[in-house]
């Protein structure tokens, strides 16, 4: 079972900005939506969380269909998000923000413990207001925030944007035990490395639409369809 | 009598205003924190409350202290209450957009005045405090009861800082405070938060509206003052920053107190509004209030 996206169409207001989107995000998978900026990767992302409405199409998840509810009710269907930008509670203290990502299952010391395992160095910051930390540390709090949730699927919005690489290889590595652990992830990602060091699937996105959706098994940074879509 | 118990007295009488004037401002500042409006009515669910008040220790057949203890309890909670229905029937229609929300209050405002009018008729009535112990210093005679508002007011205070930071509803309502769609995505029930926070607010509102009227009368058209002065404390103390708020009406309180008993009321309120134009001027964003 799985997230099931069918002829999602959607936008901000008048604008449309997501054209028939179909997509499908597998358990223990990590499915990567590429494209131009513009192209709707975080619209859409927006929309499954339901802070978009939805101009029609539909979309499930382990065969409950979610378009419609309303957004406070989507987390709890196990569906976690990371956005872009963090958007961390920043006057809140770490431990707090991991406890706002936690309300919807109850916060229990496993799942806290288990995400600061994940997570080690948040443990040694949890009294510190989250707005201070550094960007690599916000990041890791934004990710561990959203496992509070013990989701089923992680939407994970350009989340290594802007860190420095031994930030990005302990955000990754996280990704990866996530994977392992059987959570459905999709990720937007820009960068072509990022996509082949951890994707299993890329869906590449045109115009508020998926065009093609392949493999990353086999692919490499000079691969054409990265040309095509991505413009790199 | 010399110039230091004129001084204690005109601190006492300070102390009292301020601390009104905390509990009104911090309901004020509550609403505009977390949900980002400026309720222009804050001033007539502190008018409702002291109205609520006189009904209650009217009808109340016990003793004065019960009559007023039921009052403390019944006023906020019908006015929290009432205030939870206009967040229904106006400002969640409007999507709390903050310019229509400010007409809507006015509106609102004019709608609670009249209707007290209406019910309660144009005259001041007074309620008789709940004791009528006096402390007497060497140098004058002070009420028990207005040292019982500003303990009073203190108390309530310190249990809304816990509320706030403490309990997992306080914790709901920061993280709406900051972030309202990321809220969402964590499973908030936004609309939720916004009508519970606005009956607390108007909650607070009545309280010191309860608190005040056995000082002062209760009368359909004294929520202009507590409205005017509660926005003069939460533009200096910061917009939100419920330290601010407390900090704030301290300054405000204890000046309105000095400078009215040794010059005039009026002087008061016109230092009080050109410290209001000089915070807005050099901190915008008040003495404890974020940057925007």
């Amino acid at each position: 079972m799985a997230l099931e996206v069918q002829g999602l169409t959607a936008g901000y207001g008048p604008v449309t900005v997501l054209r028939g989107v179909d997509f499908r995000a597998e358990p223990g998978q990590i499915s990567c939506l590429m494209g131009r900026n513009g192209v709707g990767k975080s619209t859409f992302l927006k929309v499954l969380m339901g802070l978009l409405p939805v101009a029609s199409g539909t979309f499930a998840l382990d065969g409950t269909p979610l378009h419609g509810l309303p957004a406070h009710d989507i987390p709890k269907q196990g569906i976690a998000y990371v956005p872009q930008g963090r958007r961390l509670f920043g006057p809140l203290t770490v431990a707090e923000n991991l406890a706002v990502g936690g309300l919807v299952r109850g916060n229990d010391s496993a799942t806290l413990d288990h995400v600061l395992t994940l997570f080690p160095r948040l443990r040694e910051r949890l009294t510190q207001t989250s707005g201070t930390l550094s960007g690599g540390e916000q990041q890791m709090l934004a990710i561990a925030r959203a496992l509070c949730l013990r989701p089923k699927v992680l939407l994970l919005d350009e989340p290594t944007e802007g860190l420095q690489p031994s930030m990005i290889a302990l955000i990754q590595d996280a990704i990866r035990s996530l994977r392992s652990e059987g959570v459905a992830v999709v990720l937007v990602e820009q960068r072509v490395d990022a996509v082949l060091n951890l994707a299993d699937r890329v869906a590449f996105m045109v115009a508020g639409r998926i065009e093609e959706t392949m493999p990353v098994k086999g692919l490499a940074p000079e691969t054409d369809v990265f040309r095509t879509y991505v413009g790199v | 009598m010399a110039f230091g118990p004129f001084l204690l007295l005109a601190l006492m009488e300070g102390l009292v205003t301020a601390a009104i004037l905390a509990l009104a401002a911090a309901g004020l500042s509550l609403v505009f924190g977390v949900m980002r409006v400026v309720n222009v009515a804050h001033g007539e669910f502190y008018m409702l409350g002291a109205v609520l008040a006189w009904a209650v220790t009217t009808m109340f057949p016990g003793p004065p202290a019960l009559a007023f203890l039921a009052a403390v309890i019944i006023a906020p909670l019908v006015v929290a209450a009432l205030a939870a229905a206009a967040d229904g029937l106006i400002l969640k229609r409007l999507n709390y957009d903050p310019e229509a929300t400010i007409v809507a209050t006015i509106g609102l405002l004019y709608i609670l005045q009249q209707a007290a009018l209406s019910l309660y008729g144009p005259n001041a009535n007074p309620v008789t405090a709940p004791f009528e112990w006096r402390i007497q210093l060497p140098w004058f005679g002070y009420s028990g009861y207005k040292l019982f508002v500003v303990a009073a007011a203190g108390l309530v205070l310190l249990a809304l800082w816990q509320f706030m930071t403490r309990t997992k509803a306080g914790l709901v309502m920061r993280a709406t405070q900051v972030d309202r769609s990321t809220a969402q995505a964590f499973g908030i029930n936004v609309d939720r938060v916004y009508m519970g926070t606005f009956a607390l607010g108007a909650g607070l509102a009545a309280l010191a509206g309860v608190l005040i009227v056995p000082i002062q009368q209760a009368q359909y058209l004294m929520g202009h003052d507590p409205l005017l002065l509660s926005f003069i404390v939460v533009i200096i103390g910061g917009l939100g920053s419920l330290r601010g708020t407390l900090i704030a009406a301290l300054i405000i309180g204890l000046s309105d107190g000095v400078i009215s008993m040794f010059f005039t009321p009026t002087l008061a309120k016109i230092l009080a509004t050109l410290l209001v134009a000089m915070v807005l001027v050099f901190r915008p964003q008040g003495l404890f209030g974020a940057k925007a």
